[in-house]
């Protein structure tokens, strides 16, 4: 039940998030050494609109391609339709952006200054 | 038990991506919500990160890290074999995606060791 | 064929108004049997109410068409020594699509989605009209020529998941024709061509899985032509129209 443009949109966003996911994936491998604690990953975030741009625009671009990936599955694999189909997916889509905008915020710019 | 018309490399490489979409969309929302703890409450962020030391958790993490990486060089050749000239070397491409990501996702796990 | 003193255990499926199981045949094995001869041998020698479809039994028209232990074959072109292990076979009607009599589908669905496609020549000039000069080096014509040889068996329509999850999805033959015919420089159906497969059951519902590649006994590529669909939709979608 993809149509051309929830097709086009899974695709833009896939190619959008090809270079933000090698970043990750690079910043990961670098943050991991020596563990993980909260204040290491703030001295890195905190104040930057650099990390907000990069991480807000991962947040944007997955919540859409999460959120139509799981749509065909849903309705492939579980039968959902209609109706519901559209409510859930938009459902995922808005809660992995209000979760993945908060955690971007919190990173960032939430209590800058402090 | 797969069914027999379903038992080859392409149609694994299918099962694989989608697979690892599914793990990793439900995956995300407890990641957010444990970086936003950041802003509302680091010291239980850090007491969540303390586990990370675990190898079990080590273990976990290595697989995330190859679901993602097996997801996106996937999501790559499937992009590929669409808007670029076919290649009759599509087994191939499959089988250097799971290469790749299993590089990275090594990588990853000697650095967090 | 001269018997060779084994006999295969067959399963075949017997279904008649809607109430279907596997029913078991002792079959005498023959060298260079195939499994149109074991469904032939069943029919005439066992149970004359078997029903099944078969006309050219040379591998051009594509009627015998079966799930042949659980793969899509035409059945007169699958010998028995390639498939049976231990002198066992399933045979059962043709996956996706509905179930007249045992071994029978009703292929309406298949053709309706063919025609929803609109895998269907429309021109563009009149017989009064001078023949279209297209050569056979043309690339588009290249393409169209490499995906035209489909006889409409339905192996593809039946390995394919997508057709199997989605009802509304035209299918890889349907999608494959409509590939060959977007490349027709003859033809003037474009515009409702690429409209009627960008809908929810058009081309962008394909998983790429390629099992109707792997089991094509033309051993065409309905993914690859597929992918075509996807370039020309996404194509008149962002106005790099043709």
């Amino acid at each position: 039940m993809l149509n051309l443009h929830l097709y086009m949109a899974q695709r833009l966003t896939a190619l959008i998030m090809a270079p933000l996911t090698v970043g990750h994936l690079a910043v990961m491998i670098y943050a991991v050494q020596g563990g993980l604690s909260v204040a290491e990953i703030l001295a890195r975030t905190q104040g930057s609109l650099a990390w907000f741009l990069f991480y807000g625009s991962f947040v944007f671009a997955v919540s859409i391609h999460a959120a139509i990936g799981m749509r065909a599955i849903m309705f492939e694999w579980l039968g959902v339709k209609g109706t519901a189909l559209s409510s859930i997916s938009w459902g995922i889509c808005l809660l992995l952006l209000v979760l993945g905008g908060r955690a971007v915020w919190a990173v960032t710019f939430a209590g800058a200054g402090a | 038990m797969i069914r027999p018309h379903r038992t080859h490399a392409l149609w694994y490489a299918f099962l694989l991506h989608r697979v690892s979409g599914i793990a990793l969309a439900l995956f995300l929302p407890l990641h957010f919500y444990m970086l936003s703890l950041a802003l509302t409450d680091p010291a239980q962020l850090d007491g969540i990160l303390v586990f990370t030391d675990l190898l079990i958790v080590k273990c976990a993490e290595f697989a995330l890290v190859f679901l993602l990486a097996v997801h996106m060089f996937g999501g790559l050749r499937l992009m590929a074999l669409e808007f670029l000239p076919w290649s009759p070397r599509q087994k191939t491409f499959a089988a250097s995606a799971v290469a790749l990501a299993f590089l990275i996702s090594t990588s990853f796990f000697l650095q967090a060791m | 064929m001269p018997e060779t003193g084994e006999f295969l255990e067959v399963s075949i499926w017997r279904e008649q108004d809607g109430d279907g199981h596997f029913e078991s045949f002792q079959v005498p094995r023959r060298d260079n049997q195939t499994i149109l001869d074991v469904v032939s041998w069943v029919q005439q020698q066992a149970d004359p109410t078997l029903s099944y479809r078969f006309a050219c039994r040379v591998g051009m028209c594509g009627s015998c068409a079966m799930m042949v232990n659980g793969a899509p074959r035409w059945t007169c072109r699958t010998h028995v020594q390639k498939v049976a292990d231990d002198n066992r076979l399933e045979i059962a009607p043709l996956r996706n699509l509905p179930v007249i009599k045992d071994l029978a589908v009703d292929m309406d669905p298949f053709f309706d989605k063919w025609v929803a496609a609109e895998a269907v020549f429309e021109p563009s000039q009149t017989r009064d009209d001078p023949m279209a000069p297209i050569t056979p080096q043309d690339p588009m014509r290249i393409a169209a020529s490499d995906a035209i040889e489909c006889i409409n068996c339905a192996v593809c329509y039946a390995a394919c998941d997508v057709v199997a999850a989605n009802p509304d999805y035209l299918g890889p033959a349907a999608l494959n024709r409509a590939w060959s015919l977007v490349n027709d420089s003859r033809d003037d159906g474009q515009d409702a061509r690429l409209k009627a497969v960008s809908g929810g059951g058009g081309c962008h519902n394909c998983h790429a899985q390629q099992g109707c590649a792997r089991y094509c006994p033309n051993e065409l590529n309905p993914t690859l032509s597929i992918s075509g669909l996807k370039r020309a939709t996404a194509k008149s979608l962002l106005g790099w129209g043709q």
